[in-house]
């Protein structure tokens, strides 16, 4: 167990999960599992026991002594009826314990409460739509929270790995992974696109703050044309995240990448969204609403790019801000999960799709130092392996919380929610196992 | 709970205002009960005085939260499950953190036993001011001999941490309940077939046990309720834990139902639910990095729908450290704001030179401007203002962040600008840019106005510092 893999060896494990489905593929695997026995197959099979010999002598004289034993003080019996008692059970036919099994059936209804849709945004615009992408995505449709039996979900979760226009600085673990094409956003995007299953891409443009390179508004969108050239997925455009200049970079970058429906990121109050909501619609493009774990003001972003800048409903999708697991994920989760609570039950303020900076997982010191700070902590092991579970493990509870579409940059961390969001979508087959066996199993 | 306001629980109350409590009226007291905080038993005269214990009784019944609490193991380890009485968080809190019990098998060498068991017990983890832990050792008797699987209980229990006796044959479980008398283990399972003997063992020992039907609701409620009829009080559900694929969408859908429905008010199935993540090592995943990532995707999923125990194999860092973190967020109360004890930190090991920035005790806002820095390799003082766990904006909207607060932390933490450090300046969070001047005369010190964003102090350092 203590084996040591490469990490490049668990992605390509678990590669290939961006298809659609997989079934009629068996996962072969090296871990026997002892199935003969006592216990397979569900449960304690008496027949075999008597067969078995000594041990089972032992058992059948204790089966022997089952009819003795199930006088039970009458003190101890049923709890407090708090409407549990199915009708016709007589107190008297209660009393001798344990004796036959009392039949109930199990049901529960759906949630009535849950009533309306959420919106459907399509991604990219294909040549049918006048872009030039080879496909395009749909998020959102949900009628219940994700993955739940109320109702199915229409579209499957979608992943779009960063890319950044220029080298920066990144986890030791992330930065392997994209060393050698961290030059050229068109060969970092094609990377992503081929080796690492991405649906989409998301170019950020962070070298255009005025505190980094402060590269013009027009360099920033020939960055853009870059990648729209490297690959044919759908794009999200980022900017460098200062309010004075993001507006005029989204806006040029709008310009040069007209018709081709990409996600502008992000429209935010603390800037001039106005001029963003503008772009997006005069070039064809979605808007990023982004606001900052504060749901009110989600709703009143949501509603000036609606009332004010007239953007159609299918052209909004929700960031309301990632916080890493362990620095804020309980305040991310739970303000997701009450903004995907409220649309379903009719807030037309909130029924949009979301969208997860799971990148920023990353920087919990958990994910990329070498070891704790702290002395007392057991050891925190290998960090090259924390790194990518910890984009997993937050990205995955704003899945469960609502999320549908994931910025991410780990390879594994991609594959691994991938292949958990499928298989709770339903579209990912495995061979049957025998959990019954689970006590005497190798592991 | 049956009652959702303070004035239904008031009419239980002896409505006297004695404050023995410590509350100063029956009301406050009432409101406490409500947002569980309080607990009837608290009310000194509710307890003392025989007038009261029809009310006291009626009290205790309505408050009962709609899932069962069972608890396992003795003193202070012991581990409590269950006792949620909402569907989401937000609506009150979760209770109980999702308890994980790691395996051990009665097959394991003794000196191997003896230091997986060590090293569950010793696990922690340092956060926010406390240590997160690992909960119990569920011991498997992969042996099926009854004797083997006593020697190994008798191994484990000397360590004092709650225990699951993993075995679907009574007699198993009962050899290793008459090594451990006393330390109320919880007994896996009792199922279709042996129903009867290991809910007599339940009944006879007085401990807890888990009933298990895999993908089979109707049959997970006649066991409980079939046990609940016989006197069984402290039942945990197990609907199995598939590992994959449709299994595992199944698993999940039954976890949602069966809370939904116990919540509800099906009190037949309102019961703790076990998680088995283990079952990943089943999965037919080629190697352990990938198997231990998948356990760590299956306990996260369970801990944030429904589990209130889980059985886990891997103890590799990288998997125990997330799930700890992840059950330490979804139970964090959503009603109190997390914070930082205020004060000075080191960030690294700052000197007289060293920039000195303070921000807000909000633990959220604290650690992510000290992981800015951090990462950024730069070295500093740190000072929380103490501003009742708020963050910056809103703390400087709201007047928990004034120049005297911060002003007064820095005389708490005993920091001296003139002295401590020799540029006599403090770096303030762009937010808080509208206390600057006040600051400045507070202090009698150069304050410069720093980021908006922590995010964005590497690159304001480079401009901005040393001071000219």
């Amino acid at each position: 167990m203590a084996k040591k893999v490469k990490l490049s060896e668990v992605t390509d494990m678990f590669k290939g999960m961006e298809i659609l489905s997989l079934e009629g593929v068996k996962i072969e695997g090296d871990i026997e599992i002892d199935l003969s026995g006592l216990l397979g197959g569900g449960g304690f099979d008496p027949m075999l026991a008597a067969i078995l010999g000594q041990e089972s002598a032992m058992l059948a004289q204790h089966f022997g002594r089952i009819a003795s034993m199930f006088g039970v003080p009458v003190g101890m019996g049923a709890p407090a009826a708090v409407g549990g008692v199915a009708p016709g059970v007589s107190p008297a036919l209660a009393a001798p314990k344990l004796k036959d099994l009392i039949p109930a059936k199990f049901d529960v209804s759906k949630i009535a409460e849950w009533t309306t849709q959420i919106q459907e945004v399509p991604l990219g615009n294909t040549s049918a739509d006048g872009g030039t992408r080879g496909k395009q995505v749909i998020v959102g449709g949900e009628k219940a929270l994700p993955f739940y039996f109320d109702a199915p979900m229409p579209h499957r979760n979608q992943v779009t790995i960063d890319v950044f226009d220029m080298r920066i600085g990144l986890a030791k673990a992330v930065k392997e992974n994209y060393d050698e094409v961290m030059d050229s956003p068109g060969e970092w995007a094609k990377k992503n696109v081929d080796k690492f299953n991405a649906d989409m891409i998301t170019i950020h443009l962070i070298s255009t703050d005025p505190l980094v390179k402060d590269t013009s508004a027009k360099d920033a969108a020939k960055t853009v044309e870059e990648v729209l050239q490297a690959v044919d997925v759908p794009i999200a455009i980022g900017g460098s995240g200062n309010p004075q200049k993001d507006p005029e970079v989204l806006s040029k970058a709008a310009e040069v990448s007209e018709g081709e429906r990409c996600l502008l990121a992000s429209a935010s109050l603390n800037l001039d969204y106005a001029k963003i909501a503008e772009a997006a619609l005069k070039y064809d493009h979605d808007v990023l609403s982004w606001t900052q774990l504060d749901m009110n003001a989600q709703k009143e972003l949501n509603r000036k790019l609606m009332k004010q800048c007239n953007v159609p409903r299918d052209r909004i999708i929700m960031d309301p801000t990632t916080a890493a697991l362990g620095y804020g994920l309980d305040y991310a989760y739970t303000n997701m999960e009450r903004i995907r609570l409220a649309a379903l039950m009719g807030d037309d303020e909130l029924t949009f799709p979301m969208s997860s900076g799971t990148t920023n997982a990353w920087g919990a010191r958990e994910s990329w130092m070498v070891g704790s700070p702290l002395g007392q902590d057991s050891d925190w092991g290998p960090r090259e392996y924390r790194g990518p579970i910890w984009e997993i493990v937050t990205g995955l509870s704003l899945a469960i919380a609502g999320n549908d579409l994931f910025m991410m940059m780990h390879p594994t961390a991609v594959a691994v929610l991938k292949q958990i969001t499928q298989t709770l979508f339903g579209t990912l087959e495995a061979e049957p196992v025998n959990i019954a066996s689970w006590i005497e199993a190798e592991v | 709970m049956k009652i959702n306001s303070p004035l239904e629980a008031y009419k239980y109350l002896p409505q006297t205002n004695c404050t023995e409590c410590g509350e100063p009226t029956c009301m406050a007291f009432a409101s406490k009960l409500i947002d569980r905080s309080a607990k009837p038993s608290d009310c000194p005269p509710l307890i003392k005085e025989k007038k009261y214990t029809k009310k006291l009784a009626e009290l205790e019944r309505l408050l009962a939260p709609e899932i069962r609490e069972v608890v396992l193991g003795v003193g202070e380890k012991a581990a409590k499950i269950g006792g949620d009485d909402v569907l989401y968080r937000h609506k009150l809190t979760f209770f109980n953190k999702t308890k994980m019990f790691f395996d051990v098998a009665d097959t394991m060498g003794e000196a191997d036993l003896i230091e997986r068991v060590k090293k569950i017990a010793d696990f922690k983890k340092f956060y926010v001011g406390r240590n997160l832990l690992v909960d119990g050792v569920a011991i498997r008797a992969a042996s099926n001999d009854p004797t083997k699987f006593a020697a190994a209980v008798k191994k484990v229990a000397e360590v004092g941490l709650p225990m699951i006796f993993c075995s679907f044959n009574p007699a198993v479980l009962k050899a290793g309940l008459e090594a451990a008398k006393d330390k109320n283990p919880l007994l896996y399972a009792a199922n279709k077939d042996n129903w009867k003997e290991v809910g007599e063992l339940a009944l006879k020992y007085k401990v807890p046990v888990v009933v298990s039907a895999f993908n089979d609701l109707d049959a997970l409620k006649t066991l409980a309720k079939t046990f609940a009829e016989a006197g069984i009080k402290d039942i945990v559900l197990d609907p199995g834990t598939y590992p994959s694929g449709k299994g595992l969408k199944d698993s999940f859908t039954n976890f949602l139902k069966i809370r939904r429905a116990g919540i509800m008010g099906d009190t037949d199935i309102a019961y703790p639910i076990m998680a088995l993540p283990l079952t990943a090592w089943m999965a037919g995943v080629a190697d352990p990095v990938s198997t231990s990532y998948w356990e760590t995707v299956l306990a996260s999923i369970f801990t944030i729908r429904y589990a209130d125990i889980m059985i886990l194999h891997s103890m590799e860092a990288y998997a125990v450290l997330p799930e700890v973190h992840l059950a330490e967020t979804i139970y964090t109360d959503p009603r109190s704001p997390v914070s930082v004890e205020g004060g000075m930190y080191k960030v690294g090991e700052p000197d007289k030179d060293s920039p000195v920035f303070f921000t807000t005790n909000f633990a959220l806002t604290y650690y992510t401007v000290e992981s800015d820095i951090a990462a950024n390799g730069i070295v500093c003082w740190l000072l929380a203002v103490d501003t009742d766990g708020i963050g910056v904006e809103a703390a400087a909207a709201g007047g928990q962040l004034t120049a005297a607060k911060v002003k007064d932390a820095f005389d708490k933490a005993g920091f001296d600008l003139k002295k401590d450090v020799n540029h006599n300046t403090v770096i303030i969070p762009g937010l808080a840019a509208r206390i600057q001047g006040d600051l400045e005369d507070a202090l009698d010190a150069k304050v410069k106005v720093g980021p908006m964003d922590s995010g964005r102090i590497p690159g304001w350092m480079e401009k901005n510092w040393p001071p000219k």
